[in-house]
């Protein structure tokens, strides 16, 4: 039984040599640091700069992170401190729900009602009045972009984050609460104040958990993001995030040189990032949550 | 009174972000259902895509259900074989070591992992093990991919039995493995049975592992080592030909999976509720 | 007694479907101590915490009757709770620091309220920390984390911080229970020179407590109020028989 527990603690491990071992070709011949700032993807021709599916997988989960945090922590905090028991607990199952929603579905849900709204809606809307701010204007009309990724994925890590900041702020003590509330504050007073500063720790940790997740998402956003490999200057371009390159190209991994070894190189920084961030979010909670209590 | 003011502001946007959040559930469901109903009928779950299929003609997508079904259910057997190894040397082994702590910290990791690259190890996998695309070849991935969400899931459930039930079991001369097996397994069943549900909910719903790993077909799973079918890839094919009596299936094929998926949430719900009513505090 | 600070008229509260306290009617006298004594589980609490709302914290709690104070009944539908809060002060039993230094945990309440005047915060410092006999101790460590004080310094600068908004009256709810004799004997020194100026109200367990710091008492038993006096009276020759009962000792 022990060996079972080792090999799952060794897993990560396996995961991560034997996707460096695939990558090795690609890797031996052009260093990680040129792949990672090249630009030029033409595989026929053994070019493989990850620099616009970086670039892509950046700027999708950025925007779906600033769509979602202000939301998810607002609702969090309404959760954990202003509902009444009764919502609070029919609420948190129907936001539980939203993790267990498939990402095909998020997907299909994208292109039926996202993708037409910002087609038909907010990119005539913008090109109109906010043609002045760069990262908005463009010349993609067909509403496969990052804005669209950016939502759906937004959707996707609601309850990822929603969940873990009602935690963190539920750990903080009532004792607490009491102290500043006799002081004369008004509850709001005491959550901005007090609650809010003891839990920021945690809460950071939950936005981390949250950026790793929308990270690594791969269906839905490839759905609904256009996946042209260009550098994206406007969220109303299409982009191509990591994630779905791998997904797209598998078929035609084996039959290209170094094709395979440039995917799983692609899969070998998800991997990374995704640790990272990962491990530094579950640091940071458990001494979060250890102090609360 | 200025303070008052600033309270009421964030109220409202409080109740307006919950609203939001509320908002996006059901929409989704509202679109799965509205769309995909009218293009459900029985013919759909119960026939293979028949030849013609994917231009309009004859068949359903019992491929992908009973394919889905399959690599889920194969994935979440194994899986809870192997979890429950792990969460008992966990729970009654090792408590409290080093160990224990290295091993529940690499499952935080391995549950941040994302689903595409569990697929591109489970492929790399199968090319060292000469297998191809096919169920198997499914089943090991999302058992992998499964794995640490059970044994979390595990762990926690453990966690609530209280010390004095393992060291009645232990003054009465018993072992560690026949406690584990006879008490504290017994104990924690429903919450178990949760933890399964769980797990089982995630791999089905999940398309990037199985998309390299486990391949396609239009043909029933009947062999571990051919490629099967699953209802998350038959949604993702399905809407991506031009033809728009196929982009409907889809629209079905997304309800079934949704439906499903909410059945076994429904069932894990209920059977926590049962769990929490026996423990013993 | 001269004009009583708060007057309990009809008080009953109730936890869900358990009634907690029952139809309480007392003066609390101003610039004394009150002792509110009971065994546990007599509603002493409930009803110290009912005195400045705070017991409209615990969800699902219903209360019935009046509190006046200041000439008007604070569970009136138009008063504005946080100033009441502001004016009945609470010092809790376990020390809770927030999150901040010591010099920002004393003026927490004044910048609560709209103070901003950085000398005047020093002032209000420095006086309620002396008042709370920590000034000498800190004084040259007010920017360090209240985190890193001893439990019995934390105590006093709940004290401190309580004071910082000078309210009228102090509501002491076991507040040395939970501390070392020696911290608790500065506490309890620290409150009998502040009457002068506040009224205190303290709900202990600790019959020798009250009498050392009581001029007035309330004998609270099941959730209702059974004797109130002055404390040479209640402690020395009470009129009812469970007062005596209980301050035999033959039930807590």
């Amino acid at each position: 039984m022990a060996v079972l527990a080792i090999f799952a603690t060794a897993l990560v491990l396996f995961i991560a040599l034997a996707l460096l071992m695939r990558a090795r070709p690609l890797l031996d011949i052009t260093p990680l640091s040129s792949l990672l700032t090249a630009s030029d993807w033409h595989p026929l021709r053994g070019q493989f700069g990850f620099l616009p599916f970086i670039a892509g997988t950046l700027w999708v989960t950025g925007l779906a992170m600033v769509l979602a945090v202000p939301p998810c922590l607002l609702c969090a905090i309404y959760l954990a401190e202003y509902a009444p028991r009764r919502l609070r607990e029919a609420l948190k199952p129907l936001i539980d729900l939203l993790a267990g929603i498939p990402s095909v579905v998020y997907g299909l849900w994208g292109t039926l009602m996202v993708v037409p709204l910002i087609r038909a809606v907010i990119t005539p809307w913008a090109g109109k009045h906010l043609r002045f701010i760069p990262v908005l204007a463009t010349d993609n009309p067909t509403g496969y972009s990052v804005l669209a990724g950016g939502v759906v994925l937004a959707v996707m890590v609601f309850p990822v984050i929603i969940s873990v900041t009602e935690e963190v702020i539920r750990a903080v003590p009532d004792g607490l609460r009491e102290a500043a509330l006799a002081l004369g504050a008004t509850r709001w007073q005491m959550v901005k104040g007090v609650v809010l500063r003891r839990s920021l720790p945690g809460v950071i940790a939950a936005v981390a958990l949250g950026f790793s997740r929308a990270f690594g998402e791969t269906m839905a956003v490839m759905m609904v993001v256009g996946n042209v490999p260009q550098l994206p200057r406007s969220i109303f371009d299409a982009a191509y995030p990591l994630p779905a390159l791998i997904a797209n190209n598998y078929g035609e991994m084996m039959s290209i040189p170094l094709y395979d070894s440039a995917l799983l190189t692609a899969a070998l920084v998800l991997l990374l990032v995704v640790l990272v961030f990962t491990l530094a979010a579950r640091v940071v909670l458990l001494q979060a949550v250890r102090r609360g209590t | 009174m200025g303070k008052h003011f600033e309270e009421r502001i964030f109220l409202g946007l409080m109740i307006a972000s919950t609203v939001i959040v509320v908002g996006s559930l059901v929409l989704i469901l509202g679109t799965v259902v509205t769309k995909g109903l009218p293009a459900l009928n029985l013919q759909m779950l119960t026939q293979v895509p028949k030849g013609g299929y994917y231009l309009g003609k004859e068949g359903g997508i019992l491929n992908a259900i009973t394919g889905s079904l399959a690599l889920a259910g194969g994935a979440t057997l194994v899986s809870a074989f192997l979890s429950l190894a792990v969460v008992l040397y966990l729970q009654l082994f090792a408590p409290n070591t080093r160990l224990a702590y290295l091993v529940r910290l690499s499952l935080d990791v391995l549950w941040g992992v994302p689903s595409i690259v569990y697929g591109a190890f489970g492929f790399t996998l199968l090319l060292l093990l000469g297998l191809r695309a096919s169920l198997l070849g499914g089943i090991i991935t999302l058992a992998l991919l499964e794995l640490p969400i059970m044994v979390r899931a595990m762990d926690e459930v453990m966690s609530m039995v209280p010390f004095e039930l393992k060291e009645a079991s232990y003054a009465l001369g018993a072992t560690r493995l026949e406690t584990a097996l006879r008490t504290v397994v017994r104990q924690t069943a429903p919450g178990l049975s949760t933890a399964l549900l769980l797990a089982l909910g995630r791999g089905i719903g999940d398309a990037a592992s199985v998309l390299f790993t486990a391949g396609y077909t239009d043909r029933l799973p009947t062999s571990f080592l051919r490629p099967a079918a699953s209802l998350p890839l038959a949604v993702f094919f399905q809407l991506g030909t031009p033809v728009p009596e196929v982009q409907q299936r889809a629209y079905a094929s997304a309800l079934v999976l949704t439906v499903i998926i909410l059945l076994i949430s429904l069932g894990a719900r209920l059977l926590t509720r049962r769990l929490t009513r026996h423990v013993i505090r | 007694m001269t004009d009583p600070v708060i007057s309990v008229r009809g008080l009953s509260v109730a936890y869900g479907n358990e009634q907690a306290v029952r139809d309480v009617n007392v003066d609390i006298p101003a610039r004394q101590i009150t002792a509110i004594i009971g065994p546990s589980g007599c509603g002493k609490t409930t009803l110290l915490r009912s005195i400045s709302r705070l017991i409209e914290l615990v969800e699902g709690v219903r209360v019935w009757g009046e509190v006046i104070f200041q000439g008007e009944n604070i569970y009136a539908p138009h008063v504005d709770v946080t100033e009441i809060r502001r004016r009945i002060g609470l010092l809790a039993q376990r020390p809770f620091p927030l999150p901040m230094s010591i010099y920002e945990n004393v003026v927490y309440g004044p910048r609560l309220h709209g103070e901003r005047r950085r000398k005047v915060l020093d002032a209000i410092v420095e006086k309620q920390l002396r008042a709370a006999g920590l000034w000498d101790e800190v004084k040259g460590r007010l920017h360090a984390p209240a985190s890193t004080l001893s439990v019995g310094q934390q105590q006093r600068l709940c004290l401190a911080r309580g004071l910082a908004v000078e309210p009228e009256v102090l509501l002491c709810d076991e507040a040395t229970s939970a501390l070392d004799p020696v911290s608790a004997q500065r506490i309890e020194a620290r409150l009998i020179e502040l009457k002068a100026n506040y009224s205190i109200v303290l709900v202990t367990h600790v019959l020798r407590q009250a009498r050392r710091l009581a001029d007035y008492v309330i004998f609270m038993y099941l959730g209702e109020l059974i004797e109130h006096g002055p404390a040479s009276q209640v402690l020395n020759d009470p009129r009812e028989a469970k007062t005596r009962a209980y301050l035999k000792g033959e039930f807590y």
